[in-house]
């Protein structure tokens, strides 16, 4: 059963090479106008006629789950119950999204315009928005986007309403909703906007999974939410977050829904439009807040070019077939089913593995540009080569098509177009990103940002800063390639570090490393084995390793994928060991560093991030150290860090 | 399966018809067969019965009037005709001898089932594929003398040997005959039945009571591994009501009766029981008590476990039976509940004091048109929590309303067909009811006709607040037409390729939406999963509505042209459906019971320890399996 879903992915690599087609060629034929006026006639969901907000609301509003949690919340609050209930229905009329088709053709009219001016393509398998289209009258259909931008926000309704398939209703950030006007016309196209930290707050979870839940029993329109839960700003994808996942999942463990259809989408920019922002971000800058004026002010972005945006829709995966023997639905059976009741490990369980599942499906649809691989190699080049030296365009030409044939021997889908001279696709790569690299004489160096008026000299610490933002892109577009070779890495990682042949060992050493990185890549829970089988399959086949019942041993000339992975993975195992000016080095990349906790420890930080990010040679004064470990390490993670590095010294003491 | 061919004071005629022609059946046949011996007066009996016992449909020998291979009597069948129109054989029913112009079409676009593609069955029964009987000679020895009637012939003891599972007419028709009783007999009363009992002790051999075979549970088919002689015990010829009692209104009834004559029978005498379950034609008052049977009008006079006062049972251990007629008692579990539902394995139910009532003074059925089959549920659930439902309330799914549509008999008059094509613009055009969305209720009020009336109107007022516009009385007739005649129909898409069958559950109200809806997309799932070329029908209807919740049937047929192993295609499906029905909170059964068919899910329907109880019964009362059909536990 576990199988089930990796013999689809094998059939899905197979016949992999699906069409995909320009959907802007056509657009930039027609006028936008007469395009964002045309019919618009979606085939119905069969089992329910389409369900007006009033009504949907209303629903929500009169339902029996509610109806508990109001008296609960009643009773603990001292309140009467109609406070109550006003207060619900208060949260209600700040959450609920009021798709209107007037509105989504506004939207159409204005991304019309701005998706021809940004993108040079944006590409669409059409063979997954035919088995959307078909899905979306069959069963409630949850289409699962990767978040990397804000584009990816409404990119989805734009494409469906051009091919006729029902509009999603789209779950979105409460901050987005604080937009003036620009709020209101999310709403009108489907958005209904969620608070960021709930907490604790027992009405306000109810009225949300209850109007989730109600979205999917009534299954009319699709809906969308991002699993991992905001956007990425490292570009890699981030744990999911299950809550959401739950209540989706809910009416079909329920049997209130006969089948769940996921849509695992995932959407690849060559370059992504907030990436400096992302970048400073990361460098401790706040996220500016969401507003209309940010957004117009932002406008500038649109002078930019911005290659082109990949959309894949994955295949549907149906939550009845992948569910089979990991959830008894019979335990729903002897209790009212509306009653508000935790739900059981078995559910959340089966919840965080279909969560995962869809992650990877996301990965694994993704496309690799060129550009993201050669970022994986420049930064295995030393800094100094990149900021003084610079790096020879044929080495980096040559070493970047030897990748290339790792990543397709990986199964990686890759953006590389056909008739082109590879020597003109990467350097127009290099060209769309000239905020980044830039050539001169032939070498390859990194951007510096403008130096501030230069009086006095500066201190070493503050030239590094100038390359700062560039370098934390490289690692950002490195970080879109990295699910390709990840499992194969932690199979290289394991053989240098044990230097043991034994599989049982190795195997051990691998679940291991996923363990302690299950935060920062995405392993599917309990899936170790074939994680690690997998990645010994697609060592051999790329020539790196000879496997036997018992053994894998390193094969002649392997050498040169296994050192690369090696490396590859190196800042992440540097990250998890003792020294603690590595750590950095992770807090840039990882998962486990987000903005929000950047906004409370910005200051002091930046220096010290880049500096230790650039190279272990930096020297770091003491103090500088310590107070990064305040800083930084008080946050909630510590324990667990902590956690996975004494696991790693004592049970495998790394050299 | 099939109900009542008798329902309003319409088909009184067509009941005294038929009641003649079965008397005339009775005086053409042979008297006695070749092998059987005949009967002695029942010397047990005492006093004369109170109704005379020669009206009686079910004769010793079945196949003088009954299919050996499929359903009912032998002159009753859909058939094609020589203009390819479909038509009902027969004199026995309302619809017998009608054109039904649109059955053809309907098998057409439903099942993709057309004329040139027939599937024959065998036409009679080789009596040489049939094993030959292990007969255990003492016990045959000591049977003889006591004069109680048997029977060894091959014919009378395939006929034992089934009931109506899918599997087993579909073996039928196509000549295969697995292990079938090696002896046939025929008590004629209680202490018949308690000589054979005894006898059976004696020599250990295995008793698999037989009444009206219309077990749909796998339940009459013989343990493949037993090694004994399997004896038959047909209960059919105890058919008598012993005494009718007006002042407590109960009646004292072999349990061989079948449903239609017991009906008949008292009704003569201006009683009834109301209990008419949809096999009533042809299934047995021991069988009602054996399984736990429900009937269509529950309502006004309960299921069958309302209805019993007292049992009388034969067991290996003695005869079980209460020492009084009270109408309820409080003295520890009661233990008439070992007795209902023990299909067989505990011993032989002989007599049953039921209770009757006056036959209702006057009888009418109704319809109901809803835009959807939820708020046609939303309906019987407000009917329900008003405890105002009539005789008889049933829904049926759209589906089902296309199907009862196929079915309506040629129209003679012009006019008629005009009515008609105007209540179908009416509704359809006028009231905006989608066709393919649209479903039916059907009714059936009884009592006095003033109550009935206005009965009548409090359920159209609450139908009309969940948007249903009444839709006469034709239609709620034909859909009661429809139970009885389904299992005919059957017959017929075996004839085609077209193999089916119904199952049902109960559930609670708040999940019946789901469970519908559910099942029936798990049924085609499943289907298109295990290869069937052709999109299966899968239907569903509320039969019996409950304070807490309701009964569910479910109607599910393909057409199997391209399969090389339908019936195991088919019963992967049916089990696929019933872990459905389990897993959204149905039950295991409302009231075909448990038989072999559903044995696997006992322990989890009723818990480990329930299972060691109802062992612990069965090993007091029948401690070497005389009773060894080997049902439920």
């Amino acid at each position: 059963m576990t199988n089930m879903h990796r013999d689809f992915t094998k059939v899905g690599l197979n016949d992999d090479e699906e069409e995909l087609l320009d959907i802007l060629e056509e657009r930039r034929r027609s006028s936008d106008l007469s395009f964002a006026f045309r019919t618009f006639s979606p085939q119905p969901y069969k089992a329910a006629p389409p369900c007006s907000t009033v009504e949907l609301n209303r629903v929500v509003s009169e339902s029996q789950f509610l109806r508990y949690v109001t008296k609960e919340v009643a009773v603990e609050k001292q309140l009467s119950v109609e406070e109550v209930q006003q207060e619900a229905r208060g949260i209600l009329g700040e959450m609920s999204q009021n798709l209107q088709l007037g509105f989504i053709r506004l939207m159409a009219y204005i991304f019309n315009k701005v998706f021809k001016r940004l993108y040079s393509a944006i590409f669409v398998n059409m063979e997954g928005l035919n088995r959307l289209h078909h899905a979306t009258q069959e069963n409630p259909v949850i289409l699962m986007p990767n978040h990397r931008s804000y584009m990816d926000f409404l990119v989805i309704s734009y494409i469906l309403f051009i091919h006729d398939i029902p509009i999603p209703v789209i779950a979105a950030g409460i901050p987005l909703a604080g937009m003036k006007i620009v709020g209101e016309i999310l709403r009108r196209s489907g958005a209904f906007f969620i608070r960021r930290a709930i907490g604790s707050d027992k009405l306000y979870w109810a009225v949300l999974s209850e109007y989730v839940r109600t979205l999917v029993r009534k299954g009319f329109a699709p809906l969308e939410f991002f699993v991992e839960g905001f956007r990425s700003r490292t570009l890699k994808s981030l744990s999911p977050k299950l809550g959401m996942m739950h209540m989706v999942l809910e009416p079909f463990f329920k049997g209130e829904v006969f089948d769940i259809t996921l849509l695992p989408i995932s959407i690849s920019y060559d370059r992504v439009l907030e990436e400096s922002l992302l970048a400073h971000e990361l460098l401790g800058v706040p996220k500016p807040k969401e507003s209309t004026m940010g957004l117009l002010k932002a406008s500038r972005v649109l002078s930019e070019k911005y290659g082109s945006m990949h959309v894949n829709f994955g295949r549907p995966l149906s939550v009845r077939q992948l569910c089979e023997g990991r959830i008894n639905r019979y335990q729903y059976n002897l209790t009212p089913r509306d009653l508000p009741e935790k739900s059981t490990a078995e559910a959340q369980a089966c919840a965080s593995w279909l969560a995962h599942l869809v992650v990877r499906k996301q990965e694994e649809g993704s496309q690799i540009s060129p550009w993201s691989l050669m970022c994986g190699l420049l930064l295995q080049v030393p800094t100094r080569v990149l900021t003084e030296e610079g790096l020879p365009w044929h080495q980096l030409t040559e070493k970047t098509l030897w990748l290339r044939k790792l990543a397709l021997d990986f199964g990686a889908r890759l953006n590389w177009p056909d008739g082109v001279p590879d020597s003109d696709v990467m350097s127009s790569s290099a060209e769309l990103h000239r905020s980044i690299v830039q050539r001169k004489a032939g070498c390859v160096f990194l951007v510096q940002e403008d130096e501030p008026s230069r009086k006095y000299p500066g201190s070493p610490e503050e030239g590094m800063m100038r390359t700062a933002a560039a370098a934390l892109m490289l690692a950002s577009y490195r970080n879109q390639c990295l699910h390709v070779f990840v499992r194969p890495a932690l199979v290289a990682t394991a053989i240098h570090i044990t230097k043991c042949t034994q599989r049982d060992e190795l195997f051990a050493f691998f679940s291991f490393l996923q363990d302690v990185f299950s935060h920062e890549f995405i392993f599917i829970p309990g899936e170790s084995l074939q994680d690690f089988e997998e990645a010994c399959s697609l060592l051999k086949k790329c020539g790196a390793v000879h496997i036997s019942q018992q053994e894998v041993t390193v094969a002649q000339g392997g050498m040169e994928v296994l050192s690369f992975l090696q490396e590859l993975l190196k800042p992440f195992i540097d990250s998890y060991q003792k020294k603690p000016q590595q750590k950095l080095f992770l807090l840039l990349n990882s998962n486990l560093f987000i903005s929000q906790h950047f906004k409370k420890h910005n200051f002091n930080l930046s220096f010290f991030l880049y500096s230790l990010f650039v190279s272990n040679k930096t020297h770091i004064t003491k103090k500088s150290t310590t107070q990064f470990q305040t800083d930084v390490l008080g946050m909630k993670k510590k324990r667990m860090l902590g956690c996975a590095k004494r696991k790693c010294n004592t049970i495998y003491p790394i050299p | 399966m099939a109900s009542n061919s008798c329902g309003g004071g319409s088909d009184r005629q067509m009941a005294a018809q038929h009641r003649l022609s079965v008397i005339a059946g009775h005086l053409q046949r042979p008297s006695g067969s070749n092998t059987a011996v005949l009967a002695v007066d029942c010397k047990g009996q005492g006093s004369k019965p109170f109704v005379s016992s020669e009206k009686r449909t079910v004769p010793r020998r079945r196949q003088e009037i009954m299919k050996w291979n499929g359903w009912g009597y032998s002159d009753s069948k859909f058939v094609y005709n020589k203009k390819g129109q479909a038509e009902f054989t027969g004199k026995r029913y309302k619809l017998s001898g009608m054109i039904i112009p649109g059955l053809k079409d309907w098998m057409e676009n439903t099942f993709g089932a057309t004329l040139q593609h027939k599937a024959a069955a065998t036409p009679a029964l080789n009596s040489s594929a049939v094993p030959p009987p292990t007969l255990n000679e003492a016990f045959v020895e000591e049977l003889k003398s006591t004069g109680v009637p048997f029977s060894a012939d091959a014919e009378d003891r395939v006929f034992r040997a089934h009931g109506h599972c899918l599997h087993e007419i579909f073996a039928l028709r196509e000549g295969k005959i697995g292990r079938v009783p090696d002896m046939v007999v025929w008590p004629n009363c209680h202490s018949d039945v308690v000589k054979i009992v005894e006898l059976a002790c004696k020599h250990n051999v295995c008793l698999i009571p037989y009444g009206g075979g219309t077990s749909v549970s796998s339940a009459l088919e013989c343990p493949p591994e037993e090694t004994r002689s399997i004896i038959s015990l047909d209960t059919s010829q105890m058919n008598r009501i012993l005494w009718i009692d007006e002042k407590n209104l109960t009646a004292h009834i072999e349990a061989g009766i079948i449903g239609q004559d017991l009906e008949n029978l008292l009704n003569e005498s201006g009683y009834c029981t109301g209990h008419e379950p949809d096999s009533m034609e042809f299934s047995s008052l021991g069988g009602w008590v054996a399984t736990r049977a429900s009937g269509m009008k529950k309502n006004i006079y309960g299921n069958i476990e309302d209805l019993v006062i007292r049992i009388k049972m034969v067991t290996p251990q003695g005869v079980i039976e209460k020492s009084c007629q009270g109408p309820r008692m409080s003295t520890g579990p009661d233990i008439h509940h070992f007795i209902m539902g023990s299909e067989g394995t505990l011993g032989v139910i002989t007599e049953v004091t039921m209770k009757i009532r006056p036959v209702p003074e006057y009888q009418k059925y109704g319809s109901v048109v809803f835009p959807n089959f939820e708020q046609g549920v939303a309906c019987l659930r407000e009917v329900a929590r008003q405890r105002c439902a009539p005789a008889s309330i049933r829904l049926m799914d759209n589906e089902q309303f296309k199907f009862g549509h196929a079915l309506k008999p040629q129209v003679s008059s012009i006019f008629t067909s005009f009515l008609d094509g105007l209540k179908k613009f009416y509704i359809t055009k006028f009231k905006g009811f989608d066709p393919n969305r649209l479903c039916v209720a059907t009714l059936l009020f009884e009592g006095n006709r003033e109550k009935v009336l206005q009965h009548e109107k409090q359920v159209y007022d609450i139908a009309a607040k969940f948007g249903g516009l009444a839709a006469g009385e034709d239609n709620g007739q034909r859909g009661y037409m429809l139970t009885f005649v389904i299992a005919y129909l059957r017959d017929l898409g075996m004839d085609y390729f077209v193999i089916g069958e119904s199952f049902e559950t109960s559930v609670p109200w708040d999940r019946v939406l789901d469970i519908c809806r559910n099942v029936k997309a798990r049924i085609i799932h499943e289907c298109k999963d295990k290869g069937v070329q052709f999109p299966p029908l899968s239907t569903c209807r509320v039969t019996q509505t409950y304070d807490a919740g309701a009964c569910v049937y479910f109607y599910f047929a393909f057409n199997y042209r391209g399969l090389s192993d339908p019936v195991h295609v088919y019963e992967q499906v049916e089990h696929a459906a019933r872990e459905e029905i389990l897993a959204n909170g149905g039950s295991l059964s409302h009231h075909h019971g448990v038989g072999k068919l559903r044995k696997e899910w006992m322990r989890e329907t009723v818990s480990s320890v329930g299972m060691g109880m109802l062992q612990s019964v069965k090993d007091y009362v029948d401690p070497n399996n005389i009773f060894g059909s080997r049902n439920l536990l």
